[in-house]
């Protein structure tokens, strides 16, 4: 999947994300939680996962989390990378 | 360093003082009397009034090393301490303990003054930054988080002895007699206070509100008191009570007020001299409620209700659900306007309320409590003094107290709380210990202690979904995942005493 | 004999809220509506959708029937919903604007493609029509006959108002000819009734009139905007200890018929036949789910061997 606009999608609202995705030359994840030390390395697995899944290889990824399960991670992720994907 | 029987490791001593590892609720034994003070003598003529918070300083002969206390009946408003702090910087005296009922937000003020060395420890539990701080090693300041009870013990007992205390007195004369009931600052009982009007060597009141001899009701009277001070204001009224505590209306809350509530009945204790507290969170005031409609229709007339009083409570005394309430301190405004004139709203202090060394306290006669938790573990311990980034941003109140002295102990809290499970292979800071808790209560199920089997067959007798604990746990982490534990340094900036003075958990220094 | 299944509560849920749609299985209604439609703001269909998804397919172990309100099936989003939302296999969709029988069989047509593509049983996903219009008002008694997957007609008050350009009321005077034929429609086609949602949450008082009101019309549910509603609607429909005595006579006295080799007997004086006891075994699994009997009906003894 090709990332070709800067999008975001999901809230701040608890057990929610934001998800900020925009065109870049290499794959960069930035992961901000509120459970960032108890949670990181699931958080960070299931981001993978999905641009495993979506082929993405080339983005920048950040994400600021607010308590949210992975169903939902992997939701909104997917969310912005396939707004992401379409002309705006 | 040795380990409790919890198995959390202690040091044998902390800030120049010798530890004593907890080994179980009930069995420390108290040694030697109550403490007492010095005898004085106000001839007639002889006044106690003074001009300000410095005279009274000055007169209380405090002296660099020495220990002051306040009350926290005005809570999150209370602008005394930071006052009081601010004159003895001016004085250029040092190296001050401070042993207050409890240290709030509001107190952040005191920061630079513990920096600039005015403030050297803290024989008082915390609420917000000042723990945040010592956590993560920003401020160096020795601290002991208390129960209420156990601070009560602590002065009582002459292990804290406090050299002057600050009584923010909301209505005063100019001999001493005060209470809480009226003026700007009202805040209703004055509980931990009494404790402090007892003990310490010196007592100075402090009021904004003097009024013509005699202040009445009297609540502590002349004769403990050595000074008075008038000042402009105590603090922020808004900020010291409520205006309302109310009733929680998130789904998930309710479901645990639901079930706690059917806990309660199916323990067989909801009768006729029924005994309850809960606290005033959102979901405990829930409880109450079911609590209340449960005792309606059934016509069950209790015996008390006992605690920080919120307005339900006051409700339900009027209503003839209690004979009595049993007021340490009060949460709203319903609950300070009661205690001014209903002769059945008892104000209490905070020995008589949780002190485990005397001759017996009213937790000792409470049939149900209902108590939060930041987490439990499988051990049924429960941890609200340190949140889920390893600080120490809460005190520990009368939890220990009420679950050591309740028949039926019950924990409310949601199982997941933004991502984090309520049930842990071992809690991050033992409050209290799981000897003492019975029951733990969230929407997705209900842990019994294994002690309690009779309960456990009832509750699932009444259909209600109980748990062991440890699939209770698997549940909550198959939603969330496994977390981590938090990392923490060696170093140890807190100690967490049980109600009896033994150290039942220390708080030590976050990893970055 | 067509099957009893209780729908007295149908909460819905918005379905971009994460917060809410994870707390499902600890709600206590009999089903859930997670609402893609009115739920959610134009700018986040397509987020919705994924998040409803996500949520349904990590939600395998289910306390209750979950429904899904998708978009108008005329809206650009709506056929997006279905293809996003039913390989997550919901029990079935909540269809707004069933203004026309036509508008239930292209869903039925949809729904039948979508489940050959994804491998299940022709029929396992159901139709809920909403009834929202005066002309889906006139309309629903042949709504109710399109398609075996209807398993109620639920009628919409907030539109239905709207289209007749009038003002909702507490009392509903407004709405009584509108929902009488609704039931009428529904239990002439041998489906359920659910009623419109009760708005004002903060009116305890009026959600107990309404519901009242609504169980003696012959509805068997009410659609719910929050869960502090479920308790309320849920007392209301209990049924009462006569009715669960009654019920549990009528079942024994069929029971013994049957063993004797009949269908029908007396029960103090009055025949039992078969309606009587569809109505006593409607009232003894509502009495089961509030808890006031634990006993397991045997269906085939109750309603005999084909």
């Amino acid at each position: 999947m090709e990332i070709r606009r800067k999008v975001q999608a999901g809230t701040m609202q608890s057990s929610d994300l934001m998800v900020f995705v925009e065109p870049a030359e290499k794959l960069i994840i930035e992961i901000e939680s509120t459970v960032i030390k108890q949670f990181e390395h699931l958080i960070r697995a299931k981001v993978s996962e999905v641009l495993d899944r979506l082929e993405v290889t080339r983005a920048a990824v950040r994400i600021t989390d607010r308590g949210a399960l992975d169903y939902a991670i992997e939701a909104r992720l997917e969310s912005a990378l396939r707004r992401a994907a379409t002309e705006g | 360093m040795v380990r409790n029987s919890l198995g959390r490791l202690i040091p044998e001593s902390f800030n120049g003082k010798n530890v004593i590892p907890f080994s179980d609720p009930f069995s420390l034994q108290p040694k030697g009397f109550r403490a007492s003070r010095p005898l004085t003598r106000l001839n007639p003529g002889q006044k106690k009034l003074l001009p300000g918070l410095r005279e009274a300083i000055q007169a209380a002969g405090l002296k660099d090393g020495m220990t002051i206390s306040t009350h926290h009946h005005l809570r999150n408003g209370d602008a005394l301490l930071a006052q009081v702090v601010r004159e003895i910087d001016a004085l250029g005296l040092r190296d001050i303990r401070i042993a207050s009922s409890s240290i709030h937000p509001a107190h952040a003020e005191i920061i630079p003054f513990i920096e600039k060395g005015v403030i050297s420890a803290l024989e008082c539990g915390v609420n917000g930054l000042i723990g945040e701080l010592v956590s993560r090693g920003e401020l160096s300041c020795p601290i002991t988080v208390r129960t209420h009870g156990g601070r009560a013990r602590a002065l009582i007992s002459g292990e804290i002895p406090v050299d002057v205390a600050f009584i923010a007195a909301p209505c005063c004369d100019d001999y001493g007699n005060m209470n809480g009931y009226y003026g700007p600052s009202a805040c209703g009982s004055l509980g931990y206070a009494q404790v402090d009007a007892q003990h310490a060597r010196t007592v100075v009141a402090v009021t904004d509100n003097l009024v013509p001899y005699p202040a009445s009701p009297v609540s502590i009277p002349q004769t403990m008191i050595d000074y008075v001070v008038r000042i402009d204001t105590l603090g922020d009224p808004k900020k010291i009570v409520s205006t309302t505590t109310r009733i929680t209306t998130d789904p998930v809350g309710l479901q645990i007020a639901k079930y706690a509530a059917q806990v309660i009945e199916a323990a067989g204790v909801l009768c006729d001299g029924f005994s309850f507290q809960t606290g005033s969170g959102g979901i405990s005031l829930a409880v109450a409620d079911n609590v209340r409609t449960l005792m309606r229709s059934a016509g069950i007339k209790g015996s008390f209700g006992c605690g920080g009083i919120t307005g339900y409570f006051v409700d339900m005394l009027e209503e003839g659900l209690f004979e009595t309430l049993f007021d340490v301190q009060c949460f709203d405004l319903k609950a300070v306007d009661s205690i001014g004139r209903n002769r059945h709203h008892l104000e209490i202090s905070a020995d008589m309320y949780a002190n485990p060394f005397n001759a017996g306290a009213v937790v000792n006669r409470l049939d149900a409590v209902i108590l939060g938790a930041t987490e439990v573990d499988v051990d049924f311990n429960v941890n609200v003094n340190t949140e889920s980034n390893g600080y120490l941003l809460h005190n520990t109140g009368g939890h220990s107290d009420t679950a050591a002295g309740a028949r039926l102990a019950i924990i409310v809290a949601p199982s997941i709380r933004g991502r984090l499970p309520i049930v842990r292979d071992a809690v991050t800071t033992v409050t209290t210990p799981g000897e003492t808790v019975d029951v733990i209560v969230t929407e997705r199920g209900i842990a019994v202690n294994p002690r309690h089997q009779g309960l456990r067959g009832e509750l699932l007798r009444r259909g209600l979904p109980v748990k062991d604990i440890r699939q209770l746990q698997e549940e909550i982490y198959h939603i969330t995942g496994r977390p981590r534990p938090l990392e923490f340094e060696d170093e140890v900036v807190a100690l967490i005493e049980y109600r009896d003075g033994s150290i039942i958990d220390v708080v030590r220094k976050v990893k970055k | 004999m067509a099957e009893i299944k209780l729908r007295r509560s149908l909460l819905y849920v918005p379905g971009n809220m994460p917060s809410m749609l994870q707390n499902i299985p600890i709600f206590h209604c009999d089903g859930v509506i997670i609402d893609l439609e009115d739920a959610v703001p134009l700018s986040e269909k397509d987020a919705a959708r994924v998040l409803v998804r996500r949520f349904l397919e990590n939600h395998t172990d289910r306390n209750k029937e979950v429904l899904v309100r998708i978009n108008p099936l005329d809206s650009k989003w709506g056929y997006d919903d279905l293809r996003e939302v039913l390989p997550a296999m919901p029990d079935g969709i909540r269809l707004p604007k069933a203004d026309t029988p036509e508008i239930v069989e292209r869903l039925d047509t949809l729904l039948t493609e979508f489940e050959e593509e994804l491998e299940v049983p022709i029929g396992h996903f159901r139709i809920l029509p909403s009834i929202e219009s005066a002309q889906g008002v006139i309309n629903c008694i042949k709504t109710a006959r399109t398609s075996d997957r209807v398993f109620a007609l639920a009628f919409g008050a907030e539109d239905y108002t709207a289209s007749l350009e009038i003002e909702r009321t507490k009392t509903g005077e407004e709405l009584f000819h509108a929902r009488t034929r609704v039931v009428w429609a529904a239990k002439a086609a041998g489906i359920q009734a659910i009623d419109s949602i009760f708005s004002d949450v903060n009116d305890m008082e009026g959600l107990q009139r309404e519901t009242a009101l609504i169980k003696t019309l012959g509805f068997t549910g009410k659609s719910l905007v929050n869960p502090r509603q479920i308790d309320v609607v849920h007392e209301i429909f209990a049924p009462k200890q006569e009715e669960v005595d009654y019920a549990l006579q009528v079942v024994e006295a069929i029971k013994r018929a049957r063993e004797m080799g009949t269908g029908v007997i007396s029960l103090g004086g009055k025949m039992v036949d078969a309606p009587v006891v569809k109505r006593a075994v409607r009232v003894l699994k509502t009495a089961g789910a509030h808890g006031m009997i634990d006993i397991e009906l045997d269906e085939e003894v109750i309603y005999g061997q084909e």
